[in-house]
């Protein structure tokens, strides 16, 4: 990241209703949360995401959707540097979270991980006991040394989760004996028992059932009040019911190298996405049509 | 109403027979490879019996009184096991306090902290120390250990158990440094992301959820390394201090003989166990005596993964 010219891009950026990130339809007035400018993910020479330009706005529900490939997780794990964990990975561009350049050289990725927090694609509990898995977090960040504050939001965090009900009686049991969906609820309560500000969620329903899926989809809902939530899905209908905002991104070939770089194509209200999106592409996506 | 008439198959160019030869070899495969594992469960066995058979004849002749003596001197008949397994608890002690924060902070560095090209390199060397004969260990105990570090934290420059223990614990680092790394290796990823997508350092993930992950595998090399530390012979042997009787001793600075070491030095020498009375039959009671600490060690491992597994 290059911290001189991302000041001064932020400064001339006194126009931005050309660009692609900034939803169209909305009023001007919502409060955005992060921000992005002509974001680069690269891994190694592989030059995977391109000039991404999006913001977030606060307390809603974004959506990424896009064909596999073309860089929803790599964008998502920007915005708590879990791409550092990735040895060739590389990120240019701006971005910020309240202001605040997230890969500025001060920042500290660990500080940055605490508020913004993760659920990923599979769910991937520790080999350790429920309550253990839960209180992991406040633990590790010093939130809490007292067992009874603990006790509390332990709970806290599973009823949040909607998952209280089905283990308050085998806490101390492993996490591996739930199921996959209750395993992905217990990976939220986990998540949110660190009081983040924004949850990342990459495809958090991919391996669940309907119903499990569907009580994820309600728990988001109730949490959107209090967190912003960005949610990767290849789920049209689950995006379309769940976000207020939604992205779509997509792949290009490029004709020198034949390797593949994604881009934003278009960011708007998610009813607009998808009812009638300024963009054909877009528009091919979202009803099923392709080519 | 109409009736399913079934009409039996006569279609002949369908056979299920098979070819005969290759049945055949197919039963040749299986008597060759049962015959091998026949044969090394036969030869386990006439090892346990012929252990028992000469250590009975010692158990039932010996002096008791001699067994708990001033010291091992089996051709003038004392025959002290406490100094033996006193002196082998004393080196494998040693080794173990060495070989294990050496081997896992080493396997820690090379799983979670190295860029993999480092660890590309390293890995190959550590496994190939692993093979370093241990006579040349020995030597190295005896020659520079013995001199260089015992000298100076308060021993002698010669052989003495302390020198041996030092030994015996470089030799086993590579041990517990390779199983450990692939145990923690074999961790997946997911939980290491887990742990740093809440927040926590990269020594908490390692503390709190990649070794407790582990543990088991850990626990692994931790024995499989104190049961090599309690069979080393040739190190213990070389720079252990004590040519073939012993003093019994419970410090670390003398020179004394750990059971292999003893049954090494009463069976080479050209005078060899032909000694008087029960000499040649001490050599298989120290012998079953060494089978059954391993045994014992063994058995206390798997009961411990197995707790550990459960909790799990
Ligand atoms: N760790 C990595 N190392 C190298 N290349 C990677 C890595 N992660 C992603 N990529 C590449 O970056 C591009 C975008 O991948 P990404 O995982 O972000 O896509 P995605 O939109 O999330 O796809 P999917 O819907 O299949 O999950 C792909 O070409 C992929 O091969
Ligand atoms: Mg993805």
């Amino acid at each position: 990241m290059n911290g001189a010219n991302n000041m001064s891009d932020v400064n001339n950026m006194t126009d931005v209703s050309d660009l692609n990130g900034t939803a169209n339809s909305m009023n001007g007035e919502q409060e955005h949360i992060f921000y992005a400018r002509d974001l680069n993910i690269y891994y190694g020479d592989h030059h995977a995401v391109a000039d991404v330009n999006l913001d977030i706005y606060s307390k809603e529900i974004t959506a990424f959707i896009g064909p596999s490939g073309c860089g929803k997780t790599s964008v998502l794990r920007c915005y708590n540097r879990m791409n550092d964990l990735i040895p060739i990975a590389k990120v240019e561009g701006t971005l910020e979270y309240k202001g605040l350049n997230l890969y500025g050289s001060q920042i500290d990725p660990v500080e940055v991980r605490r508020r913004i927090g993760m659920v990923f694609q599979k769910p991937n509990p520790f080999p350790k006991s429920i309550y253990e898995n839960v209180a992991y977090g406040p633990k590790v960040c010093g939130m809490s040394r007292n067992r009874s504050e603990l006790d509390d939001i332990v709970e806290r965090s599973l009823k949040r989760a909607a998952l209280w009900d089905e283990v308050k009686g085998r806490l101390k049991s492993s996490a591996f004996g739930l199921s996959g969906g209750q395993q992905q609820r217990l990976c939220i309560a986990r998540a949110i028992a660190v009081d983040p500000d924004v949850l990342l969620m990459d495809e958090p329903c991919s391996s669940l059932d309907p119903i499990a899926t569907t009580r994820i989809e309600e728990l988001m809902d109730g949490l959107k009040n209090d967190y912003t939530i960005i949610i990767v899905t290849h789920n049209m209908q689950q995006a379309a019911r769940i976000s207020d905002k939604t992205a779509f991104f997509t792949t290009e070939e490029n004709a020198e190298t034949g390797m593949r770089t994604g881009m934003l194509i278009e960011f708007d209200i998610a009813e607009k996405i998808f009812s009638n999106p300024n963009d054909e592409r877009t528009e091919n996506y979202v009803t099923g049509r392709f080519g | 109403m109409t009736t399913l008439e079934v009409k039996p198959s006569n279609d002949l160019s369908v056979d299920l027979t098979g070819k005969q030869s290759r049945r055949r070899k197919e039963l040749f495969v299986h008597i060759v490879l049962a015959a091998a594992g026949a044969v090394s469960l036969i030869i386990s066995i006439l090892i346990i019996w012929s252990l028992l058979k000469e250590a009975w004849t010692f158990i039932f002749n010996v002096e008791w009184a001699n067994v708990w003596s001033i010291g091992w001197f089996p051709r003038r008949g004392f025959y002290d096991v406490k100094t033996l397994i006193v002196a082998t608890f004393i080196t494998t002690g040693i080794a173990m306090a060495i070989a294990t924060p050496l081997g896992l902070g080493a396997a820690i560095y090379l799983s979670e902290y190295a860029s993999k090209r480092f660890r590309a390199i390293v890995k190959p060397i550590l496994e190939i120390l692993a093979g370093v004969p241990s006579v040349v260990i020995g030597f190295f105990a005896l020659s520079w250990v013995a001199p260089q570090i015992v000298s100076r934290i308060g021993g002698s420059d010669g052989g003495s158990l302390m020198a041996a223990g030092i030994g015996v614990g470089i030799l086993t680092i590579p041990l517990v440094a390779s199983i450990s790394e692939d145990s923690m290796r074999a961790d997946p990823d997911s939980l290491r992301e887990a742990s740093s997508g809440l927040g926590a350092r990269k020594r908490h993930t390692i503390f709190s959820v990649i070794i407790p992950a582990s543990i088991s595998g850990l626990v692994a090399s931790f024995i499989v390394a104190t049961s090599r530390a309690i069979g080393e012979t040739m190190v213990v042997f070389l720079a252990g201090g004590a040519a073939d009787t012993a003093i019994f001793t419970s410090s670390a600075y003398d020179g004394s003989l750990t059971m292999t070491a003893a049954m090494a030095s009463l069976s080479s020498g050209t005078d060899s166990v032909v000694g008087e009375g029960l000499t040649f039959q001490s050599l298989f009671f120290v012998g079953l005596i060494l089978f059954a600490l391993t045994l014992v060690l063994n058995m206390i491992a798997t009961r411990f993964v197995n707790k550990v597994r459960e909790r799990y």
